[in-house]
């Protein structure tokens, strides 16, 4: 640093030579909050995503680096939003990355009073036992006049309005072939 | 943005959709007039130009009474009014009024608390689905969403009195209908004042016209009442009126609460739809024809009448080549519904040990649905439970920490219930689209890895099928078939099916060339095309995946066409028709949205034209014409049965063609102007887990004698999974508490910041007292009357936790769409923690002794003209 990058410096002159005579902003600026960088700046990519908590459909940029989320922001490119996020959209990284966030299937037994791990192979095939199951048991083929009804009512969903639309695709397409009707969502609510 | 004044009514639209109110804030800066109508002064109303404060459950008498001031001022948009809707329309001899049926319309039974709506139709015209009963119990008219409901008859136009003279005319039944609602009467059954009132009339009405427009906002503030659809029509009438539908800054916003609630009901997980608004059938539909005779009308106009190339296509979507003409397209392999088989139903059938599985995907009942108590209950006796979410949540652990755990109502070890918790995949963590609450549908790319277990639903569903698939490969049950020839062949990345192939299946292909379709007027019957949604046909035009476009808002004109892709079509205004008067001009420059452009012979403009492109404002269709052809050029309404928009509902409702003021299922008050003091349609469960609060005419109402409304925050999310977990939000908004008036902290003995609990006939719940002037205590004229507010997102884990508010309400719902109603009930309010354990049951055992409630108390819905109704308990 050369003399006269020394002298401007110094908070004191900065305050009386720039914009920021009160010497709130850059005037009182630290070497070290100078050369701060955001975490945006040195993220491998940035991804375009939506923000997942109510309906406003606020655009979000999703900063990635080493394979991790580093950051979440708004995206000023979106008509909708501006680039704006409330709260809950600015919480969003922590929502994702947060220890709250389960990594395992977690099974608990009649009347156990615990949970206990289970692998995802093993709950899978547990659940597609139990899926045909109660079907079989709740399955009904005619009401009492004799006309069609080809279905269960053994068992029942609820979800959907926290899904991608592929999803809810899938999941009204299963439900369907299966012959369950009783599937609903947080639309009904 | 476009709007001169700004109506928010049953909504905290700042809080609830805060980056969505910028647009408001935006308009208010421009000079328009923001007005809020809500029970308690909100973020919303600190914003607004004018609060008004009203008891909640009383919207359609106060939307009727602006009703009655537009019409008896004749301030009403007449051009518009006589061109687009059913105005000059003339309704059925039979019909006769609530004016002169004490609150009732023709045809109700009391019996069956159900309507005959055969009186309520046009003069010479048939409307399918007259049955009130089967309506009832499946929620018939919701299943009619996107068509409007089927009408015969109308291809040759409706019987009308242009100069809306005739005593029979919709705008004269109109008139009559509303004639009591005049601003004193609305002054007190609302508790405004008589002046307030008149301000929200003058606003409404000098911002609407030719040269102005007013908007309208709701959300679940109407939904979530025993009248929640007719608070919408109510509010629809007026905008129709003044002619703001369709228009620029016009239009009916219905805001919606989760990232894809709107696309969970377009593509929908609900029980009486299939995708597209599509109906599920149900017992008397036989077989194709006979569903598609009964969806439509055979001579009606507009869209809705190719509904049988939407049907097929999803049935090619959804069995492919196994769909064939010869085999109805595999129609015989769709379940039938019979009844009401919505959630709370279901619930009360897991009770009962009739179901036997459940699935939960990111949502959390325990919590989020009304009477938690029961929703747990029901889950303690099934024999397992799926639970799929981010974080662990309460309707996974009910087991070992509700709070019947605490009054030994579960057990543990007496508890057979299997869960299953299996960590879900986060929006950063899969590809896919949301659709928000304005219809646009959005892409999200995706980020990260999940990692661990962590997997999409996509996934999951998926590998279920192949599952199930496999385990029954080889079967020759007739059962199994729609499983096995089910088509479940999406293209894989890796081992989870393309987000982007199931969306280009959504939008549809044309079978023939492996293309996909570039919109729903391309589907046909014939088995040619593939669509999982007509809705959404489009949303993959020219291969590409529309909903991924990303284009600056900078770089566009106003309506932004190239940022994700809305349904239907692109267009961002719904029959933006409309917005130019029946010759196809502007009905202002001031106004201009879509217009007819004589010389290329096209409608052009701002926004995509919600008509087809070519047809002249002068077109009137041939004698015999149906579907589309049958649309004049003037009827901006194309998904309509009749091309028109809707004053008088002739079906569609089960509960009435016009909105009608009934008192909310739990009421303080007597209905001031009929004998029929609730909704004569609602759906009560009258049993004995429950228990409603009294309403007049029944006594003891002195026992709950406070009106209970709940609500959302911005820092926490509905049942507060997504973020009661979340550090940062949790700290934001760390307690649950209780609104207050100081006049009722001061009658109760409630200490700011001090503990309270509230009571109803179902649970009671503790709080942290916030004593405000946000809530106005009403002046009623025999008395005042005060309304508690609470947020409704906590529970028992998470960084922040609490009671569970949803354990205060009861379920009770309207008759149309099967939403109960949450916005309004009544309670007691005591100061103090309330009672645990055992001592808590049998505190709750005191106050329903009190007020002598039993499985029938609320359940004699009929109480117009009666002396002894019947009650509507599960045993009758
Ligand atoms: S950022 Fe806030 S307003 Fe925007 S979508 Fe998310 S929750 Fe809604």
């Amino acid at each position: 640093m050369g003399v006269g990058d020394w002298v401007r410096s110094w908070p004191v002159y900065r305050q009386l030579t720039g914009t920021d005579r009160l010497g709130r902003g850059a005037a009182a600026r630290s070497r070290r909050s100078a050369e701060l960088t955001p975490r945006t700046a040195s993220a491998d990519r940035v991804v375009g995503s939506v923000c997942p908590f109510c309906a406003v459909g606020c655009a979000q940029k999703v900063y990635v680096k080493d394979e991790r989320v580093i950051q979440i922001e708004g995206n000023p490119d979106s008509p909708i939003s501006r680039g704006r996020l409330c709260p809950k959209g600015s919480a969003s990284k922590q929502l994702v990355t947060g220890p709250q966030r389960q990594e395992h299937v977690l099974y608990r037994a009649p009347y156990a009073s615990e949970w206990q791990r289970l692998d995802l192979d093993t709950a899978m095939d547990m659940v597609a036992e139990r899926v045909l199951d109660a079907r079989r048991r709740g399955w009904q083929d005619r009401d009492e006049q004799g006309r069609t009804l080809r279905r269960t009512m053994g068992l029942a969903g609820l979800g959907g309005a926290t899904l991608d639309n592929e999803e809810n695709h899938l999941v009204k397409k299963l439900f369907t072939a299966l012959g369950a009707v009783q599937i609903e969502n947080q639309a009904r609510i | 943005m476009n709007a001169d004044c700004i109506v928010i009514m049953g909504s905290n639209m700042a809080e609830a959709h805060p980056v969505g109110f910028q647009w408001v804030m935006e308009a208010k800066a421009r000079g328009a007039e923001v007005i809020h109508v809500d029970p308690r002064f909100t973020r919303t109303s600190a914003l607004a130009d004018l609060h008004v404060p009203l008891r909640a459950g009383t919207d359609v008498a106060f939307l009727g009474g602006v009703i009655k001031y537009i019409l008896d001022n004749d301030l009403d948009f007449r051009e518009y009014v006589t061109a687009y809707t059913n105005a000059s329309f003339l309704v059925d001899e039979r019909y006769v009024d609530t004016e002169d049926l004490d609150g009732l319309f023709s045809g109700y039974d009391p019996e069956t608390g159900s309507y005959d709506r055969s009186s309520w139709q046009y003069e010479g015209v048939d409307a399918e689905g007259a049955d009130g009963v089967r309506a009832k119990e499946q929620s018939s008219s919701y299943e009619a969403g996107a068509g409007g409901a089927p009408l015969e008859g109308v291809g040759e136009g409706v019987a009308s009195d242009p100069t809306l003279e005739h005593p029979r005319c919709v705008f004269q039944i109109l008139r009559r209908h509303f004639a009591r609602y005049t601003p004193e009467v609305v002054s007190t059954i609302c508790g405004v004042p008589v002046d307030r009132f008149l301000r929200v009339c003058r606003a409404w009405t000098e911002n609407s016209g030719r040269e102005r427009t007013t908007a309208l906002v709701y959300s679940v503030g109407w939904t979530q009442h025993t009248t929640g659809p007719q608070n919408v029509r109510a509010g629809s009438i007026i905008q129709l009126l003044l002619g703001n539908i369709g228009r620029p800054g016009g239009g009916v916003y219905a805001l919606r609460g989760h990232a894809n609630i709107q696309g969970s009901t377009d593509i929908p997980t609900l029980f009486n739809l299939l995708p597209g608004y599509l109906p599920m059938p149900d017992t008397s539909h036989e077989n194709l024809a006979a569903y598609l005779e009964n969806i439509r009308g055979k001579d009606q106009k507009g869209f809705w009448y190719n509904a049988d190339a939407y049907t097929v296509s999803l049935l090619k979507e959804y069995w492919g080549e196994k769909a064939t003409p010869e085999n109805d397209f595999c129609f015989d392999y769709l379940p039938r519904i019979n009844g009401d088989h919505a959630t709370y139903r279901t619930v009360m059938d897991m009770v009962e040990g009739r179901v036997f599985g459940y699935f939960l995907l990111g949502q959390n009942p325990a919590v989020g649905s009304a009477h938690g108590h029961l929703q747990r209950m029901a889950m303690a006796n099934l024999d397992w439970v799926v639970v799929r979410d981010l974080a662990m949540i309460e309707s996974a652990t009910f087991w070992k920490d509700s709070p019947e755990i605490e009054t030994g109502e579960i057990v543990p070890e007496k508890c057979r219930t299997e869960v299953f918790f299996f960590p879900a995949a986060s929006h950063v963590e899969k590809s896919g689209t949301f659709t928000q609450t304005q219809r646009m549908v959005q892409w999200r790319d995706q980020a990260v890895e999940p990692r661990g277990d962590q997997r999409s639903e996509l996934w999951f569903f998926h590998r279920l099928g192949v599952l199930l698939r496999e385990r029954l490969a080889g079967s020759t049950d007739e059962r199994d078939r729609p499983l096995l020839d089910l088509a479940w062949d999406y293209a894989m990345e890796g081992d989870e099916p393309s987000a982007e192939d199931v969306l280009r299946r959504i939008n549809g292909i044309d079978l023939r060339t492996g293309k996909p379709v570039n919109g729903y007027p391309e589907l046909r019957a014939d088995g040619t095309t593939s669509s999982g949604c007509w809705l959404y046909s489009g949303v993959f035009a020219d291969g590409v995946n529309q909903a991924a476009r990303r284009r600056s808002h900078l770089e566009q004109e106003a309506y932004d066409l190239e940022w994700g892709w809305t349904w239907p079509l692109n267009r961002r205004v719904l029959y933006n028709r409309a917005s130019a008067d029946p010759e196809g001009r502007p009905w202002s420059e001031r106004k201009a949205l879509v217009w007819w452009d004589a010389e290329k012979g096209e409608w052009t403009g701002h926004d995509v034209p919600d008509f087809e492109r070519a047809k002249p404002p002068d077109y009137r269709p041939p004698a015999g014409a149906v579907g589309p052809e049958a649309l004049r050029g003037d009827d901006p309404f194309i998904m309509q049965a009749d091309g028109k928009a809707w004053l008088f509902a002739p079906s569609g409702l089960v509960d009435g063609p016009l909105p009608t003021h009934y008192e909310p299922h739990e009421s303080p008050v007597r209905n001031l102007l009929y004998g029929q003091q609730g909704s004569p349609a609602r759906k009560v469960y009258g049993r004995p887990d429950n228990p409603s609060n009294p309403a007049p005419p029944e006594p003891n109402l002195d026992v709950f004698p406070f009106v209970f409304t709940a609500s959302r925050l911005t820092e926490h999310h509905t049942a507060g999974g997504m973020s009661r977990q979340v550090p940062y939000l949790a700290e934001l908004q760390p307690a649950l508490f209780v609104e207050v008036s100081p006049e009722l902290a001061t009658e109760r003995g409630l200490a700011h910041l001090g503990w309270a609990h509230v009571v109803t006939s179902r649970g009671a719940v503790d709080a942290r007292v916030v004593v405000t002037d946000r809530m106005t205590p009403l002046r009623l004229p025999d008395r005042v009357l005060h309304q508690v507010w609470m947020p409704y997102h906590f529970g028992q884990s998470g960084v922040v936790r609490g009671d569970v508010v949803n354990d205060l309400i009861g379920v009770v719902v309207d008759p149309n769409v099967f939403i109960q109603e949450s916005k309004v009930l009544t309670c007691d309010v005591q100061p103090g923690r309330r009672p645990r354990g055992r001592a808590l049951l049998e505190y709750l055992e005191g106050y329903r002794r009190r007020a002598g409630v039993t499985e029938e108390t609320g359940t004699r819905i009929a109480t117009a003209g009666r002396l002894d109704p019947p009650a509507h308990t599960e045993r009758t």
